[in-house]
């Protein structure tokens, strides 16, 4: 239900990236989602289409990694797989457990194809490097 | 300088371009900049500015999440009766249509602002920083902000709030925890609600649901109250005030919350 304001927040943010990277063209936006993110891969695949459309992304692909709902349980140390509504340790059984993943909901990486671009120019490169270390 | 020998490589740069590097190339022509940062970044930085609002005039700010009609106002209600007379309390109401739920906070002489959010199924940290530029906080210890009807997204927006507190009623299923592990996870406290009318919902167990709370690994206490008829809030005033009183000394050891789960624990493991 939220997942078309999930995107537009997303493409706010790849819309700052590729304006510090300027000119360019977003072709590609991972993101990682873990199944007590709350927000639903599916869903959100079906609102990139429309939040995209006449951004700086609307050409790019949107690639989605889901990720699997990982336990560590602090009674016997184990780490284990776990279902979304229950969380136990699959070793001992037990419920004091600390997700180690599966909440997660990042925008991973974007890719950018620099506009100018017919080959790759040194200069293009360096500029990318120098430019991308303000994100550090 | 060039991309063949890697003499652009530098001791500077060279975490950024290579394996996994925040910069490193995908195919000619193409840069990939990793980002590892919330998708609700955004979202993120307004809800900090909101809680350092809160703390600069010490206040707790809580976060009421439930199914629509499971007692949020009615608990809030009460509460005022309570402790109306003893701390300055002021309400953020959000619906998606009407002024109802703020007018009846308004009744019981405490100040309210009502978010009406139109067809959103959730309130965001924009929305609530407007409505607190709304509300006179002058006197105010207590701030709650009573979210949407809905067990699913208002969990997954940080709003500037300390605490979350989600809503169980007896006249819902007792297997709610399991069937909305987001919403319950994101819990620090759970109100079992309406527990007056538990001696006719004989479908409805209260052991079984804290079971349910336990799976999904939640330390959240379990508060029962009864809001309405022969009101019984014992145990979430006695929540309330300690967390009142634990948020004091937070900021005066100059620190301050985030609610139990969000998203804290997405930020821990976003390199893993």
């Amino acid at each position: 239900m939220h997942e078309l304001s999930v995107c537009q927040g997303m493409l706010h943010q790849v819309d700052v990236i590729a304006a510090e990277h300027a000119p360019c063209r977003v072709t590609r936006i991972i993101v990682r989602i873990g199944p007590l993110s709350g927000v639903e891969p599916a869903l959100l695949a079906q609102a990139f289409p429309l939040a995209s459309a006449g951004t700086v992304a609307s050409d790019a692909e949107l690639q989605i990694e889901n990720l699997p709902v990982r336990v560590h349980c602090e009674t016997c140390g184990e780490e284990s797989d776990a279902a979304a509504n229950r969380l136990l340790c699959g070793f001992c059984g037990d419920w004091h457990t600390r997700l180690v993943s599966g909440d997660e909901l990042l925008l991973a990486s974007v890719e950018l194809e620099n506009e100018e671009h017919s080959g790759n120019t040194q200069s293009d490169t360096e500029d990318h490097v120098r430019g991308g270390q303000s994100y550090v | 300088m060039c991309d063949t020998c890697g003499c652009n490589v530098t001791k500077g740069n060279r975490h950024l371009i290579v394996g996994d590097g925040k910069l490193s190339r995908v195919r000619e022509g193409t840069t990939a900049v990793s980002v590892l940062q919330g998708l609700l970044s955004e979202n993120d930085s307004q809800a900090k500015h909101n809680r350092e609002h809160f703390d600069r005039r010490g206040i707790l700010a809580i976060n009421l999440m439930s199914s629509p009609g499971s007692g949020k106002t009615a608990l809030l209600e009460a509460t005022i009766d309570a402790l109306g007379d003893r701390y300055g309390i002021a309400v953020i109401e959000g619906d998606l249509e009407t002024e109802n739920d703020a007018e009846r906070i308004r009744a019981r002489g405490v100040r309210a602002v009502q978010i009406a959010t139109g067809t959103a199924c959730h309130l965001d940290a924009h929305m609530v920083h407007d409505a607190v530029h709304g509300l006179d906080l002058e006197g105010i210890d207590l701030v709650f902000i009573e979210n949407v009807g809905n067990l699913v997204c208002p969990a997954s927006f940080d709003l500037g709030q300390h605490r979350n507190v989600t809503l169980l009623s007896v006249t819902e299923g007792d297997d709610k925890p399991a069937k909305y592990p987001v919403m319950f996870r994101a819990a620090d406290a759970v109100v079992l609600s309406k527990t007056d009318l538990l001696p006719v919902m004989d479908d409805f167990d209260p052991a079984r649901a804290e079971r349910c709370l336990r799976d999904l690994a939640s330390r959240a206490p379990v508060l029962p109250v009864a809001s309405r008829k022969s009101p019984d809030l014992d145990a979430w005033l006695k929540w309330l005030e300690q967390e009142m009183q634990d948020h004091r000394q937070r900021l005066a050891e100059g620190r301050s919350i985030r609610p139990a789960i969000q998203p804290d624990g997405m930020h821990l493991h976003a390199a893993g």
